[in-house]
Parts: C-alpha cells; structure tokens; sequence
C-alpha cells in the first residue's frame, strides 16, 4: 500500500480538533494547556508533512516547524509559570473558579 | 553571509540598544540610584522616537533574502507607535515609582520594550516565519506584563485569560498558515501573492485565510474573537492596559492590512472581503452594546476599544491606498485619545485608587483640569469636531468607500454611522457624570504628579492638533500613495 500524504494530514487535522475540543470543554487548566500543546503539534505535523511530501525541494516547513517547536515551548513555560503563580492565590487551577472579574 | 544587510534594520537595532543599556542598569547599578530607571529609559525613548523620523524620507530596503523590508511607510507606523509608546513610559512613570514596584521596576521596561520589538517584527516581516517569531515576541512578553501585579488575584486571572487565548489563537493562524503553505508552497509574502491568484476561491484558501483571520482577529479582538478583552483589560496594571489597548492593537492592525492586501489581495472580493464584511459589522455592534452598561472605567474602554477595532478595520475592507493612509491616521488618533482617556483613569487610581464610572460624579467641583482632559477624549473617541477623532473616522470612511461602487460597502459605513450615533451616547455619559451631576464629589481635590500632567498635556495637544492640522494627514497620504506596498496590487 502506498502512503498518501492525506494519512498523514487526516490525523494531524483530527488532533487539531482534539485538541480545540479539549481546549473549550476542560475546566483544568492544566488539561487545556496539553490541549493546546495537540494544537501546535498537529501545526508542526502539518509543515513536516506539507515539505516532504509536497514540495521536497524546499526546506521552508522543515524550519518553521522548527522554529514552532521552539515558540510552543517558550509558550508552554510562560503559561505554567502563569498559572501556578494563580494557583499560590487561588490554591486550585480550575477554570471555573477563576470568575472574579465581571462588569 | 553579508552582515551589512543588518543595516537596515536601523529602529530595531537601536530598540535593542536601549534594551540592553536599561537592562544592564537595571543588573548593575545600586539600589540607590534605581528610582532613575524611569527617567532614563524615557529620555532615551524619546530621542529613540525623534531620530526615527529621520527615517521617513529614507527608501525602501530588504534583508534576510527578502524576510525583512523597511520603507518610509513601515518606518511611519514604527513612529507612530513610538509616539504612543513614549506616552505610556510619561504616563506610567509615577506608578513605576511607587513603593509597590521597586524592585520589578527594571523588568517593566525591559518587557515593554520586547514586545515593542516583536510588534516592529511584525511589521516589517515579509516571510510568515518571521512574522510568527514577531508576534510571539509580542504577545508572550506581554501576558507576564498583563500579571505584574503580584499580590493582586485579578492580575493573575486576567494574565490567565490572556495566556491561554494567546496560545489558542496563535496555535489557530499556524494552522492555517500551514494550509496556505500547502496550497502555495512558500511562506514568503511574494510568491504567496503571486500563486495565490490563480487558486481562486478554491475552498481549502477559504478555511486557511479564515484560520488565519481567526488567529489575528483574536490580537485585534474582534467579535467573536473578543470574550478575553474586557477581563484582562479589567485586570492588569492600568499602565499595561493602556499600552494592550492601543500600541498592541494599532501594530495588530497594520500587520493585519499587510498581510490582506500583500499576499491574499488578488483574492480579496472573492475570498476575504465578506469574512472582513462580517467581522466589522458584528465588532463595531457588539462593542457598543455592551459598553453601554459598564461602571468600571477600565472595561469600559475595553469595550469601546472593541468597537473602534472595527473602525480600523474599515481601512482595511477598502484595500486601496487611501484606506491605509486612514488607518494609519486612525491608529495615530486612537493612540492620543485613548491614551488621553487612560492617563486620568491612572492619575486617579494612583491617588485614590478609584475606579469606576459612578465615583467620577461631579470630577469637575473637585478636579477641572483632569475632568476636562477625560471630555476631550472622549469627544475625540465619539468624533465629535473639531476634535482628531471626527477626522479619523471621516477619513476611515471616505478610505473604506474610495474607488468603489459596491452597495454592500456603502451598506457597511451606513452601519458603522449609526454605531457612530450609539457609542454618543455611552461615551457622553461619562462627561455626564463628570460635569452635570448635582451630588458631591467623591474624589478629592489633588495635584497628579509632573509625569502624568505632562503626558496628559501631550496627549491634549495632539487630540486637538491633530484635528486642526491637515499637515498630519496629508503626509502620510502622500506616502501611502507613493509606496509601491498597496499599488502593485490595486
């Protein structure tokens, strides 16, 4: 059987979709931020994919993958530093007990 | 490699120059001498903001193969935003001073001025990694300034907020980029461009420009991208807020006019325009809507500010070189008046720590000259003349409805009129409640100190002269109509 390149695009949208699903229905924070992790690596699939497989010539998705790895990851450290600096105030990281601010 | 080509990126290298001094300062110097921090890194800010109109009438010039370009548009936006960054560091200064902020003092500079250089990224990039990398800068600088206030819970809930719609929205634009890069095969804006026609209104384009929209509309707060506003605006330092509000917003914006107009202009009635069409109607009804039952002045300008995201998106939606030349104008209005608006909202919060819409009453009996500058601005955010804001909407809308014969568009403005008509109203009740009331004041009579007067007299003269002076326009029309940016396409 041949390899297509829509096997690899298919589950990489599935776990795009995952993770939006997950990002929208989790109370914990920590959850929704492995939610969103599914999000930026089904991105760096994508590119992975896009440049191997489609325009091998090129090295333009193999870097931007690259580079994505590297600002998911600056992403992810500033949003756990973020929420256990709310969890030393709120003693949980629950989404739905983070309401105080209404107009 | 050819390092000379470092050369043109003349106004970043010289951000990253002042970031460096300040923070080496900031490491080295003792503790004594550190109450300067606040004056130096606004003195050279502002010699940083006065060297770069020299660079107006320089030409246009490219590095890194092409990710880069800076031309005298790019480097007026960049002035632009200066102006209004120089603001924030007058306006916040007397905060930064406080006992509270003594010892993160360095960190708020050195974190402002990041984000700053993100923001440039963004405009100058012509490769989509490189804008990428450029709003990243931006936005995770900014979501540990939105939590600066430690020993407040509503900072770390609005950083919260802002953290996690930042990543999500982010997350949505790489996904469609990628799908463009799929559809196109590169992530430089040319060759986006130039295959990009020739794909029509295929409907993998449709999903990809929509992500991408989605993700930048999230930047821009756009309805329905715009649940995060009003909570972090609520819920950072004011002196952050204001900066979000408007330096954050205006570099949003152009980007987002450049991204439009340069890669995906040839598909711009068949693909974006009625996505954009959508979006402007929902933001600018939406934003009003809810402005008008707010009390806490910060939420407040939030959802004012949501609306008149709409506004600048008019500039957008027209796709022609009068639209940019409003939008830029438009930016520049919106940086004065709302940073007019946010320099009383700080004065007041610093001395008595008020906040909200029904403690103003009577501000007139106890402090005239803040009550006064609040009039002005929000005359200028309703546009009411002879005040800049009448012009920049005037303008915004002539540039929306330039060169074109679509009813659809004259529709839209007919639209943002009427909203025009609305946010009259929310925007009158806070002069209301400043100057008609006949109850007592509940703020007391105080003198601001020597930043805030002087950053609010700043902001005074520009709502005023921008509005007398056609100098101002004019210029940066004759620019806009002289680059090659919007003109290869229209």
């Amino acid at each position: 059987m041949e390899i297509n390149v829509l096997y690899y695009l298919l589950p990489s949208l599935v776990m795009f979709c995952c993770g939006i699903y997950g990002f929208l229905t989790r109370k914990n924070m920590i959850a929704m931020l492995i939610s969103l992790e599914l999000m930026l690596n089904a991105v760096d699939i994508n590119f992975t994919v896009i440049n191997r497989f489609i325009y091998p010539d090129g090295q333009e998705g193999m870097f931007f993958s690259l580079f994505a790895i590297a600002i998911a990851a600056a992403e992810t450290a500033m949003a756990i530093a973020i929420i256990i600096n709310l969890y030393r105030v709120n003693k949980n990281v629950d989404v739905r007990d983070a309401n105080k601010l209404q107009g | 490699m050819d390092y000379s080509q470092f050369l043109a990126m003349k106004q970043e290298i010289a951000l990253l120059a002042i970031f460096l001094i300040v923070f080496l300062y900031d490491t080295f110097m003792p503790k004594k001498v550190l109450t300067g921090l606040s004056g130096i890194t606004t003195i050279l800010f502002a010699a940083f903001t006065l060297a770069g109109f020299g660079l107006m009438c320089g030409h246009t010039e490219s590095a890194f193969a092409g990710m880069y370009v800076t031309s005298p548009v790019i480097a007026t936006i960049k002035n632009i935003l200066n102006v209004g960054v120089l603001i924030v560091l007058i306006q916040s200064a007397s905060w930064n001073n406080s006992e509270t902020q003594s010892t993160r003092r360095g960190e708020f500079y050195e974190l402002l001025l990041v984000t700053l250089f993100g923001m440039y990224l963004m405009i100058s990039a012509r490769h989509f990694l490189l804008f990428v990398i450029g709003l990243e800068c931006a936005s995770l600088p900014l979501a540990a300034m939105v939590a600066f206030d430690k020993h407040k819970y509503e900072s770390h809930e609005a950083a919260v907020k802002y953290m996690l719609t930042a990543v999500f929205s982010s997350a949505i634009f790489m996904m469609g980029l990628s799908y463009v890069y799929l559809l196109t095969g590169s992530l430089y804006f040319d060759t986006i461009a130039s295959s990009v026609g020739c794909l029509d209104a295929q409907p993998l384009l449709i999903v990809a420009l929509a992500f991408v929209i989605a993700g930048v509309g999230f930047k821009l707060s756009l309805v329905p991208f715009h649940l995060w506003t009003a909570d972090v605006y609520q819920g950072a330092p004011t002196a952050v807020t204001s900066y979000l509000s408007v330096i954050s917003k205006g570099s949003a914006a152009f980007a987002f006019m450049v991204i439009l107009a340069h890669c995906f202009g040839s598909v711009y009635s068949a693909v974006w325009e009625w996505m954009l069409y959508g979006l402007i109607i929902l933001t600018i009804t939406v934003g009003n809507l809810f402005a008008l039952r707010q009390n806490n002045m910060k939420r407040f300008l939030a959802f004012s500010s949501i609306s008149q995201a709409g506004y600048i998106m008019l500039g957008i939606i027209g796709n022609n070189a009068m639209g940019m030349a409003s939008l830029m104008f438009y930016i520049l209005v919106y940086i004065f008046s709302n940073l007019a608006a946010f320099g009383v909202i700080q004065a007041i919060e610093n001395k008595t720590g008020k906040l909200d819409m029904s403690d103003y009453r009577n501000l007139y009996k106890s402090n005239p000259h803040l009550a006064f500058v609040m009039m002005l601005a929000m005359f200028s955010l309703a546009g009411i003349p002879p005040f800049a804001g009448f012009f920049s909407k005037f303008f915004i809308f002539t540039g929306a409805l330039s060169g074109t014969t679509s009813v659809a568009l004259y529709v839209l403005v007919l639209i943002a009129l009427i909203n025009t008509i609305i946010s009259l109203y929310y925007y009158l009740m806070v002069v209301k409640s400043m100057f008609l009331s006949t109850e007592d004041p509940i703020i007391e009579t105080f003198r601001s100190s020597c930043a805030d007067r002087i950053g609010m007299w700043i902001c005074t003269a520009g709502v005023i002269a921008l509005g007398l002076v056609s100098y101002f326009y004019n210029s940066i029309l004759t620019l806009c109509q002289n680059s090659g940016l919007l003109n290869a396409i229209v």
